[in-house]
């Protein structure tokens, strides 16, 4: 590998390649570009080998099995990485700001002395340096910044980059853990599911989406109402979950459910970025929201500025007389 | 148990926030702050696992923002120990400067339990959760959503949460430092005279810590607020009006018949 | 034989009775007006009969976890009516409530994120205190901000936080503020200074936020050179008449319709405007049933050309209240939850029932809350619902104009 390389760091979820993952190959492909260099992803596991397809836009993948590697446990993971990019000295590693993302990479930023940048939305090579834009506070400020050191680390939030169009050299590279691993004081027990009978909110067309804007579980029933006319089912941001006024298999976002319906009717969500990773595929999106400044109208094609408790009622109302209900 | 909890004060988004003329960062002064909702849970889950096991609670911040108040709410909801580092500067270390600096005061906790917030929402140079592993030598995982006792006193359970409301459920060996996403009940409510019981009668203990040096890893060339550009289309009118609207949109793309 | 859970309940009771106006609650001779009076007292596993009851001589722990400490809305019937004079909404209900959040009992979640958003921001909607004085934007009327500019008025006007806040309230405001310049009042406002005052029933029983706000207030009227405080606000004006005194921050507070009332004669030859309309009045509990005044408003709807007034049934002391108080505003889950219900539904029928077009009230939580009960019912065609300072102004001419 050169100091012009890119390495992705890939993930699977539940047996199929993560979104995160071919966005990643997506955004190493164009940095790739500029830097003359390759991009290599390397993808930890029991069988990675089956994920060879899906990674074609790589120049080279890195398939490492190891029984220790077929759930994701700190402790293995970093040791993997951590040999693999030292010995590799790519100019970027390119994480998604996942759930294994948010722990491995910051810790390999410490092992490697490398700098790590989160937030990502966009990134260039410049010079010997890369240039980089992220989004924090909740998507409300921007920043640019300036990276020199390498390999530099970049946490990359999921929805930033188009999966890459075109196919790379694709060599697969089957091998073993290239350093002793042990199992560490942190073990994967087992997998939890979530209870099944309930609602698969990311097979659905239509779906009304609820935040802090509904105020009062009282004020539910409305929004049960207005997704019934609609024909949808209701889906929640985080707040309304962990209030328990939903469960958590109506969580859309980071950390619940990525859908994609024709219709997402999302009210009373500020539209944060971890609520945005889980809706950005939707068809048709319509906001409500108090706030004008909300991130939410960003991924929106219509708002609405107003109060969800007036709105509500009157647009099951109006619903109900086209459909004659 | 010795459980640490590291609490810390994040820019309140309810206002606006203000970009300093240089660009460069954040113009605080104005701004207002509160406890970074991660950490709350945190503080939370402590006391959660203080409940269950008699473990003892120490919550370590730096002296930044509304952080008194913080504390002592904390105090109040039953922590055993407070402890603020001195501050000056009007904007926060670096993630890595403060990983090194909290280190020091849990290494004198002697805690075999370190729980921190996952991510804070102005974090842009690294997360701290995950820092404070390396800096401690104690292993770490994150983006937790529930503890419980483990089986023996060394061990504790954790949930880590991971997309489409699935869980992996880990055995944590202690001792640990666990990024925490949510605990296993929301914050608890402390009414108020009991947070000005904690007052009067709770004492924060200052510990100084000296800033490392630490080379920033990156240069901010610019902090913007995003474009107005691409936003929605805005829909006016009386509620009525703006629901007939949406009814004609829905019709035209065949979403309503 | 006394257990250690009765010596908890009698000590309660106890120390009640040491608090001020608090003796009464010793004479209890268990009438049960106050549970048969009660709107919600059917649905309450303890109604103030019964908490009395149980902490004399029961399980003050049973009493504290049960959910009826958190399904009174402050309506005031109970104590109206006891012979014995117990003050049962002011004292009884915010002292279990604060024992029971002593103890760490879980209290409801709207409830508990209002209790954090005063304490955090000074008002209950969790809004920033800068946008206090949004209400106040291209406003026609001079708004001296006392905290920008202190000067000498003779009306400290307390706004409020949902008067300040809440959209479907902002028009009232401002009418407010036009009809008392009109009126040639030298009126001021705190601005983004301003605070909750935190309501009567010590602030639906977090006593120490409210001990908060007192000294906040305190401190800040101490400032400034006034009068009188108005507020449009009953709530705020009994705790300023009558719990604010007891920490010895003591002024003369008038409900607006009290202060208009007194300028009737001043008022009388502005309302020019006719405004038809068949209008019932909703008597607010704090400042009607409690305080007695029940005339005032009256005087104010009369005096509107074109309106005629028709009484609810159940009126001036009897009226049924709107669910808002005490808590009731972030409570209506919790309580229908455990059996009881939006009382704004039940009265909204009520006030439909007598024929009028309008439903005039005087408190702020009350517009939105029968304006969304008008809804659910599916009255919104056959009455609105106004301020009467929104009647005032449409016949002052003094109403929003219209924007193009």
């Amino acid at each position: 590998m050169s100091a012009q390389d890119i390495l992705v760091v890939a993930e699977t979820n539940q047996d199929a390649l993560a979104d995160i993952t071919l966005e990643l190959l997506g955004a190493a492909r164009g940095l790739a570009s500029s830097t003359g260099g390759q991009v290599v992803v390397v993808i930890l596991g029991q069988n990675g080998a089956q994920h060879a397809q899906a990674l074609s836009a790589a120049d080279r993948i890195m398939v490492i099995d190891d029984a220790q590697l077929a759930a994701y446990s700190p402790g293995p993971y970093l040791a993997v990485l951590q040999s693999v990019i030292e010995s590799e000295s790519p100019r970027a590693v390119l994480v998604g700001s996942t759930t294994i993302g948010l722990d491995v990479a910051p810790m390999l930023g410490a092992r490697l002395n490398a700098p790590v940048v989160c937030g990502c939305q966009a990134m260039a090579a410049e010079g010997d340096a890369l240039k980089v834009t992220s989004s924090i506070c909740a998507g409300k400020i921007l920043v640019d910044v300036r990276v020199e050191r390498s390999p530099a680390i970049l946490l990359v939030l999921p929805g930033s980059f188009q999966p890459a169009e075109q196919p790379g050299q694709a060599q697969v590279e089957t091998k073993p853990s290239p350093v002793p691993l042990e199992a560490g004081q942190i073990q994967f027990q087992e997998m939890i599911l979530p209870e099944a009978g309930d609602v698969d909110i990311t097979s659905q067309d239509v779906l009304v989406a609820v935040g802090r804007g509904i105020q009062q579980e009282d004020n539910m029933e409305m929004a049960e109402e207005l997704a019934r006319a609609l024909g949808g089912e209701l889906a929640a941001s985080r707040p309304i979950v962990d209030q328990g006024w939903l469960p958590t298999t109506r969580q859309v976002g980071k950390s619940g459910m990525v859908v994609k319906p024709k219709l997402y009717l999302v009210l009373g969500v500020s539209g944060a970025p971890e609520h945005q990773e889980g809706m950005k595929g939707a068809g048709l999106v319509i906001a409500v929201n108090t706030d004008p400044t909300a991130p939410i109208f960003d991924v929106a094609q219509f708002g609405v500025e107003m109060d969800i408790l007036d709105l509500m009622p009157a647009l099951t109302e109006a619903i109900n007389a086209v459909r004659g209900g | 148990m010795k459980i640490a909890v590291v609490v810390r004060q994040v820019p309140d988004l309810i206002e606006p926030l203000e970009i300093a003329e240089s660009e460069m960062e954040l113009d605080l002064d104005g701004a207002s702050f509160l406890v970074n909702e991660t950490d709350d849970h945190a503080v939370e889950q402590a006391i959660l696992l203080k409940e269950a096991t008699g473990a003892s609670v120490t919550v370590v911040a730096l002296d930044f923002g509304d952080v008194d108040d913080t504390l002592y709410a904390a105090a109040a909801k039953g922590t055993d120990q407070i402890i603020k580092i001195p501050w000056e500067e009007e904007t926060p270390p670096s993630p890595q400067a403060a990983a090194a600096m909290y280190a020091q005061v849990i290494k004198g906790i002697e805690a075999d339990l370190v729980l921190v917030g996952t991510y804070a929402h102005d974090e842009l140079e690294g997360v701290l959760a995950p820092l404070l592993g390396p800096a401690l030598e104690m292993p770490y995982v994150g983006v937790i959503r529930g503890i419980q006792p483990g089986d023996d006193p060394s061990s504790i359970r954790a949930f880590k949460e991971f997309p489409g409301a699935v869980m992996a459920q880990m055995n944590v060996g202690l001792p640990a430092v666990l990024g925490i996403l949510a605990a296993e009940q929301p914050p608890r409510y402390v009414p108020v005279s009991r947070i000005r019981a904690a007052m009067k009668s709770a004492e924060i203990e200052e510990q100084e810590v000296p800033l490392p040096a630490i080379e920033p890893a990156l240069t901010v060339e610019r902090m913007y607020l995003p474009e107005a550009g691409e936003r929605a289309e805005m829909l006016e009118g009386s509620e009525e009006e703006v629901a007939q609207r949406i009814v004609q949109i829905l019709q035209e793309k065949g979403l309503v018949k | 034989m006394s257990t250690k859970q009765d010596e908890a309940g009698t000590n309660f009771v106890t120390e009640l009775a040491e608090t001020p106006d608090g003796e009464a609650v010793l004479t209890c001779m268990q009438c049960g007006i106050c549970s048969g009076s009660c709107p919600l007292g059917e649905a309450m596993e303890y109604p103030p009969r019964k908490i009395i009851l149980e902490s004399r001589y029961g399980n003050l722990d049973k009493l504290l976890a049960s959910p009826s400490v958190w399904m009174c809305v402050g309506c005031y019937i109970c104590s109206f009516r006891c012979p014995r004079e117990i003050e049962l909404t002011d004292i009884l209900w915010p002292a279990l409530r604060d024992a029971a959040m002593q103890k760490d009992m879980p209290i409801p979640t709207e409830l508990q994120e209002t209790f954090q958003n005063i304490y955090k921001y000074g008002n209950s909607l969790g809004q920033s205190p800068r946008q206090r004085l949004n209400w106040a934007k291209d406003l026609d009327v001079t708004v001296r901000d006392l905290s920008k500019d202190p000067q000498p008025v003779e009306v400290l006007w307390l706004v409020g936080c949902y008067p300040s806040y809440y959209p479907r309230n902002q028009v009232v405001t401002r009418a407010f503020a036009r009809i008392m310049t009109a009126l040639g009042v030298r009126w001021g406002i705190l601005g983004a200074k301003e605070k909750s005052v935190g309501e009567c029933e010590g602030l639906f029983g977090e006593a120490g936020l409210f001990d908060m706000l007192m000294e906040n207030n305190k401190d800040l009227f101490e400032r400034y050179q006034f009068e009188k405080i108005v507020t449009l606000d009953p709530h705020s004006f009994r705790a300023l008449q009558r719990f604010y005194p007891q920490y010895g921050v003591n002024y003369p507070v008038e409900h607006y319709t009290t202060f208009l009332a007194e300028r009737i004669e001043q008022l009388r030859p502005m309302l020019n405007g006719t405004v038809e309309a068949t209008v019932t009045y909703h008597d607010n509990c704090c400042a009607g049933r409690r305080c007695r005044s029940f005339d005032s408003p009256r005087t104010l709807l009369e005096a509107i050309p074109g309106v005629a007034l028709v009484e609810m049934a159940r009126n001036r002391e009897n009226a049924l209240c709107c669910g808002g108080g005490a808590g009731g505003m972030w409570l209506d889950s919790h309580i229908t939850e455990h059996g009881g219900h939006r009382l704004s539904d039940e009265r909204i029928r009520e006030a439909a029932d007598t024929g009028a077009d309008t439903l005039a009230v005087s408190c702020p939580y009350e517009l939105s809350r029968f304006e969304d009960s008008a809804k659910v019912a599916g009255l919104e065609n056959q009455l609105v619902v106004r301020d009467i300072i929104e009647l005032l102004a449409a016949s002052m001419e003094l109403g929003e104009k219209e924007t193009s």
